[in-house]
């Protein structure tokens, strides 16, 4: 779960971060309000769930209340890549002299969190990993210590870092590793962390994405769930409880397990076709959730028809026909399915479809060929 | 886990056999007592379940019953279990794994789906240090045809054979399976390793395994887009005796597009299908376009060994 800029930035100060002072606010009036109580030349910053705000415009500095507001008037309602900006963070301007990064992310392949610092933060930290990633420092967390202050060190020397920074950095790390392991997050970032020309240090901007798998254990950050998908389709389908990525071309497909799915898309495409979205029904479906299925790959209206692949292991092939039926019955529906069934209770199953106004095909690459075809006939 | 492998000198295949003594941790709940049944059904040496408050109560399946624990200490006490299946919800996964080892388990399969990350980073880190095997969690689980099956996989698509499977997705391998054992190809293991980020078994922890079993002639490997696990097995196959065919799913899904799995997502060039599959034929293995051209890889492979 990704979370706004403030709300990141709540989290860090209750750890003892400092931030600049500020809040978000939902209208220009409010924008306006804001920075007459901050009294210096203030910040307005989109709060969206997408990266590259600044280079889109969402962020802007306002000199003058009245500046701030007229910002917030375009960036309130702004499509940011294709997410419409519906708060601002209204905070003071940093007096930046140097900005640096900090941020923490699980590594996979070392099975570790890992921890990088760079004296090149600010905006192009992607630009800097790809080109210079050699100034990027960067080490592994231990799971069975954490973050101990020897390695605090060699991260800031090995970043060089300016004297000033090195000994101010140890308690936005610690903050940040503390932060991360209480709120099990999969990447923690403050980018950039800035030197100010008094010399002191402050969180400029702020990043937190949260473990999906471990909000159970955080009841507390429910209040900042909101819909993430940028497409409406996708939304809905992951309010219905479906794992669903919506793709560009008018086949669409429904299958059990997501390599399996992944290897539809594949054999669809090589036979000519254009896969319309990725749709895993999961293991262990019941009828209901095939039906869902169903509903949710027509709500895109390019889709021509549909190619159901199962191989039922967890998932029985009974249950899947009864929700295909089900669908038939009750909806409206003018295109062509294509139904490969096979595995645990695939005989009931087919069974059960027989007579029907669907396509059965023996294996995936013939179910792919009919789907093509019947597609391309339409 | 890098820890001793432990391997019966009788086995004709990796990890699991007839000898094998399974416990099920989270027996009586739904998920746990439907494939205990099916366990036993298919063979298995199941001889214990684990559910907190539950103990002395008795799943009874045919001619077979299984007691069941308050906890995984007296249950390799009783029975001497040397294998755990655990299918306890998400937020108790790293605590049955923890409670297995602590109770002398050696090899431990997580069907959980779910559990949080950084729970199986304190895991990896502890097993780490341990002898024994773990695979998962968020996979189906292995078995070894004939012999024993651990998991949710459905038995009857599998057959008893050389050939060893080692896969991230647990339903495309199904597919892979029922080609083999159409085209008269049996198995020796199959082994679903899991599609989360941080897993107890990797590809080249299966790899080494395979190379090292007698019963085992050619490997199958089965990959998907994201990570690098795929990339790091390339790396070990160069060094291998056996042939291996390979198969990666994922190769129109757009980047940066999550495909269900956490592991599916592709950032960037790093871990798209098309890195991978050149990854691995750079290292001699033979890459197959769809999963119904495996048999015939295999065959050819075996014939040029």
């Amino acid at each position: 779960m990704k979370i706004h800029e403030y709300q990141a930035k709540e989290i860090f100060a209750k750890y003892g971060v400092p931030i600049p002072p500020g809040r978000v606010a939902r209208t220009p009036e409010e924008v306006k309000t804001i920075a007459q109580e901050v009294g210096k030349p203030v910040v307005v910053k989109a709060q969206v769930h997408v990266g590259g705000r600044g280079k889109a415009g969402g962020i802007k500095v306002g000199n003058t209340p009245e500046e701030a507001r007229s910002h917030a008037e375009k960036i309130l309602g702004m499509d940011i890549k294709g997410l419409i900006v519906h708060e601002v963070l209204v905070e003071e301007a940093a007096d930046i002299k140097e900005e640096y990064y900090l941020g923490i992310t699980t590594d996979r392949a070392a099975r570790r969190n890992i921890v990088m610092v760079s004296a090149a933060g600010g905006i192009d930290i992607e630009e800097v990993a790809a080109t210079d990633p050699e100034k990027i420092a960067r080490l592994h967390i231990d799971p069975a210590i954490g973050l101990q202050d020897f390695q605090i060190r060699q991260l800031a020397f090995e970043a060089r870092l300016p004297a000033a920074a090195v000994r101010g950095i140890g308690p936005f790390l610690k903050a940040l590793s503390k932060v991360y392991a209480d709120y099990d997050c999969s990447l923690a970032e403050i980018n950039p962390l800035v030197l100010t020309g008094a010399g002191t240090l402050i969180a400029a901007d702020a990043k937190i994405n949260i473990d999906d798998n471990a909000l159970f254990r955080h009841p507390d950050l429910a209040q900042y769930q909101e819909a993430q998908e940028d497409d409406p389709i996708e939304a809905e389908a992951h309010k219905r409880g479906l794992t669903y990525v919506r793709l560009d071309g008018d086949i669409g497909i429904i299958g059990n397990g997501a390599g399996l799915v992944m290897t539809t898309l594949d054999v669809v495409q090589r036979e000519g076709g254009r896969p319309a979205n990725f749709l895993d029904i999961g293991g262990g479906a019941k009828a209901e959730v095939v039906t869902k299925a169903i509903d949710t790959v027509l709500l895109d209206k390019n889709v021509k028809g549909i190619f159901f692949n199962i191989f039922g292991g967890i998932t029985r092939g009974d249950e899947v026909a009864k929700g295909m039926l089900e669908a038939i019955g009750t909806m409206d529906i003018t295109v062509p399915i294509v139904v490969r069934l096979t595995g645990t209770r695939a005989a009931e199953g087919l069974q059960l479809l027989e007579g029907s106004a669907l396509t059965p095909a023996a294996t995936m690459q013939e179910g792919a060929q009919k789907i093509v075809s019947l597609v391309n006939a339409a | 886990m890098s820890g001793g492998i432990w391997r019966n000198e009788n086995s004709m295949s990796i990890l699991i056999n007839k000898q094998t003594k399974l416990l099920v941790q989270g027996v009586t709940g739904r998920e746990g007592e439907f494939h205990t049944r099916a366990m036993l059904d298919y063979g298995t040496n199941v001889v214990a379940g684990v559910t907190p408050g539950k103990g002395g109560q008795l799943i009874e399946h045919g001619d077979e019953t299984v007691p069941v624990f308050n906890t995984v200490k007296e249950a390799v006490e009783m029975t001497g279990a040397d294998t755990t299946v655990i299918f306890v919800p998400p937020p108790f996964g790293a605590d049955a794994i923890f409670e297995a080892v602590d109770a002398g388990i050696n090899g431990i399969v997580c069907i959980t789906e779910g559990i949080p990350i950084q729970d199986m980073m304190k895991c990896y880190r502890f097993l780490r240090e341990q002898d024994g095997w773990m695979i998962g969690p968020n996979c189906p689980g292995l078995i070894t045809p004939g012999e024993c099956k651990i998991g949710i996989m459905p038995g009857d698509i599998f057959s008893p054979g050389e050939i060893g499977i080692v896969s991230r997705s647990g339903t495309l391998t199904y597919e892979i399976v029922d080609e083999l054992t159409r085209a008269g190809l049996g198995q020796s293991t199959c082994v679903g390793i899991g599609g989360d980020p941080i897993i107890g078994s990797s590809f080249v922890d299966c790899l080494q395994w395979f190379e090292a079993d007698a019963a085992t002639r050619a490997v199958v490997l089965s990959g998907e887009i994201g990570g690098n696990d795929e990339e790091k097995a390339a790396e070990f196959i160069q060094t291998m005796s056996k042939p291996v065919v390979g198969f990666i799913a994922g190769k129109t899904a757009p980047p940066g597009k999550r495909m269900g799995h956490a592991g599916a997502i592709v950032s960037g060039s790093a871990g798209t299908a098309q890195a991978k599959i050149e990854a691995l034929q750079d290292a001699g293995a033979h890459v197959a376009e769809l999963p119904n051209q495996v048999p015939d890889l295999i065959r050819q492979a075996l014939s040029r060994n």
